[in-house]
């Protein structure tokens, strides 16, 4: 059992009982809420005559199912515009903040809580949205929560829940060119498979990992939950604390000073126990891209698909699935696979860092003929600070379409979609099947700046071609 | 808290039903399913295909019944052990390794629990999956990859037997078959003692609650 780690502090920190069942409840800091999850949860707390119990440590925002093209009121979509109005409504009822679009701090929730100073380190952190993860790149415990404890965290602003073991995952040494966050993760999924960390919360650290900027670490943390890790963090550091410092929910005046020594507080201690310790080297990761239908299935750009005998047996049913749904031969190089469309941005690779990334690569190119580009901020304000670096037109001018902000092409709840078996490249997080859209389509995962690549020629390609 | 006990037995459940004064909210023991088997194989079965995600445009979790597996049921033809016509009234579902991985959507274990499905025995499961059905009622156990197949397999022979999940001896019977299987202890606790909507047990702690947020000091700092 772990000790003395981030994790067991911050678990103790907010636990408020250990109920019968031996599970803690434990209170969550730090609520988000979107249109997807929250309608019905806010249907239960009605039928059971509950209140909100901290309508002040939930924030609202709407992103899944939010058009990138055209936003006017009311939605094409009548059913998104149903589910637009549940939220509105709630969150007025309730007391709620909530950033709506057009108010400048719309966005994906997992990039508009970090970028206004909402998640700190130490928080407990919920939403009904597996992709929570993300904010343990600033030391939060971070969960992805389901309908039922949306209405838990309203009623009671805690959650119940079986404390998870610790696996410590070290990433040392330097990152090749042309190797981002993106490409670590998806190695590590890989690696440990998609089921490796299922009872686990991962700490990632190592030098690796402490050179990482706090949008980097975001990106690592974020598919956590694709490894069956329900949480990743990053303990706190100067990074972290340069980041926060000066946004518009950070700590002020004195208790900034008073955050930063709570903050530093619960690192985990350097003789911190853990379950399991995992150590990778930086230095044998290349840009990785997804061949199959689980984001485990991934290969180095430079590899070829893998044949059905390379693998453990357990993993050739689904291997043999993959190969049929995505059209692809074992033995086949990835590089060179035909593009159809190609998509950056959502709670994986959506932030300014990542626009500034792609458009580096996108600069003076041209988008492959018959590929369908597109960039989508990840929030109003990503979208705000990119336009005034001109990235926009750097993006416009290579024959890119540049829209607003929200979840877009990674799940497809709203207007972007793959058609028929049209294959993506993609800086989002999930490849299953029909996930963009098409149940019939088809997605490669990958870093922004290997989707620019694939977006120029047309196919996939070795971004690090480009980098010398 | 005030606790009253009378029995009722369900169609294909032996339930207790217990009401809890402190929230008025209708709780139920789960202590065993008593119906018919449905198999279905792969590893990583995610959310996305249990209820594809352009069917998560809704504010309430009704029809999602008719829409569980949707894609994957398209593309089998008639094919799909949710279309094929032995395993209509089936309520255990039997599944393989990392069932429910992916998204957060409670909208999978409702559609699930929607279509029927009352009880799940699976090699393994996706950790926010395995939450959310205990969160609604839909007890999840597991049984190593040998177990799993033989019951598959012993499904697929004989639709028709009766199949129980007895979560007090932690057994599931199949025809003439008997299996032990495990099951989180926490969940199966909170299944036993019909504590599994744990709204009510969460609320009725307010002052304890209020008690660990204010030793919390980030509720206290100023941010302007």
């Amino acid at each position: 059992m772990s000790k003395g780690t981030l994790f067991d502090k911050v678990w103790q920190a907010h636990t408020v009982s250990v109920l019968p069942s031996g599970q803690t409840q434990l209170f969550i800091g730090l609520h988000l809420i979107h249109e997807v999850t929250s309608p019905q949860a806010f249907a239960m707390l009605r039928d059971r005559g509950l209140k909100v119990l901290y309508p002040d440590r939930t924030v609202a925002t709407v992103d899944h199912i939010v058009p990138t093209e055209n936003q006017a009121r009311p939605f094409v979509d009548v059913l998104a515009e149903e589910m637009m109005q549940s939220l509105e409504q709630n969150a007025k009822e309730n007391n709620i903040r909530f950033y709506n679009i057009g108010s400048g701090n719309q966005g994906i929730v997992h990039v508009i809580a970090p970028e206004q100073g909402l998640t700190q380190p130490g928080m407990t952190i919920a939403c009904g949205d597996s992709h929570t993860s993300t904010h343990g790149a600033f030391g939060a415990i971070a969960l992805g929560i389901g309908t039922s404890q949306v209405r838990d965290v309203l009623a009671s602003q805690t959650l119940a829940l079986s404390k998870l073991k610790v696996r410590r995952i070290e990433v040392n040494g330097e990152l090749p060119p042309g190797v981002y966050a993106k490409d670590v993760i998806l190695h590590i999924i890989r690696h440990l498979g998609v089921k490796g960390g299922v009872g686990y919360a991962y700490e990632y650290g190592g030098s690796a990992i402490a050179a990482m900027s706090i949008e980097e670490r975001m990106t690592l943390c974020n598919m956590s939950i694709e490894g069956g890790a329900r949480c990743g963090y990053v303990n706190p550091d100067e990074t972290t604390y340069n980041y926060l410092k000066g946004r518009d929910f950070a700590p002020k005046g004195d208790d900034w000073d008073k955050a930063v020594e709570w903050w530093n507080s619960i690192r985990s201690d350097g003789d911190a126990e853990y379950d399991d310790v995992v150590q990778f080297n930086a230095a044998d990761i290349s840009p990785t891209v997804t061949w199959g239908i689980t984001p485990g299935q991934g290969i180095g750009v430079a590899e070829c698909i893998p044949a059905l005998d390379s693998m453990p047996e357990s993993e050739q049913a689904i291997a043999s699935e993959a190969y049929k749904y995505m059209q692809l031969q074992p033995g086949q190089p990835i590089v060179g696979t035909k593009i159809d469309v190609c998509f950056v941005g959502s709670c994986t690779n959506g932030r300014l860092s990542d626009l500034r990334e792609a458009a580096k690569f996108a600069k003076g190119h041209k988008v492959a003929n018959g590929v369908k580009a597109f960039i989508v901020p990840g929030s109003e304000r990503v979208k705000q600070q990119a336009e005034a670096e001109g990235l926009d037109k750097i993006f416009e001018a290579a024959g890119f379409e540049w829209r607003e902000a929200g979840c877009s092409m990674c799940l497809a709840m709203n207007p972007d979609k793959l058609q028929g078996d049209q294959i993506s490249a993609s800086s989002s997080n999930r490849n299953f099947k029909g996930r963009q859209g098409s149940s019939t389509g088809r997605t490669l995962l990958m870093s922004p700046a290997m989707v620019i690549a694939a977006a120029i020629q047309g196919k996939v390609a070795d971004v690090r071609e480009l980098v010398s | 808290m005030l606790h009253l006990y009378t029995s009722a037995n369900h169609s294909c459940t032996q339930r207790c039903i217990l009401y809890v004064f402190t929230t008025q909210i209708l709780m139920t023991q789960i202590t065993q399913i008593s119906g018919h088997g449905i198999p279905l194989t792969g590893n990583d079965i995610d959310t996305d295909r249990i209820i594809p995600a352009r069917f998560l445009r809704c504010v309430t979790f009704d029809g999602l019944g008719e829409k569980v597996f949707a894609d994957d049921r398209s593309q089998a033809q008639e094919k799909h052990p949710f279309d094929q016509p032995q395993y209509q009234n089936a309520n255990i579902l039997v599944v393989n390794n990392n069932f429910g991985c992916g998204s957060s959507r409670e909208h999978a274990p409702q559609a699930l629990s929607k279509w029927g499905i009352q009880a799940i025995v699976g090699e393994s499961f996706a950790e926010i999956f395995f939450g959310n059905c205990v969160a609604i009622g839909i007890p999840c156990v597991t049984a190593d990859r040998d177990t799993v197949q033989q019951l598959q397999q012993a499904i697929a022979d004989h639709p028709e037997a009766p199949m129980t999940v007895n979560l007090e001896t932690l057994e599931v019977h199949c025809g003439s078959q008997v299996f032990s299987v495990q099951m989180n202890p926490g969940a199966q606790q909170m299944m036993r003692s019909g504590t599994w909507d744990s709204c009510g047990q969460l609320t009725a702690q307010s002052d304890q609650i209020r008690a660990t947020a204010a030793q919390l000091p980030y509720l206290s700092w100023q941010t302007n």
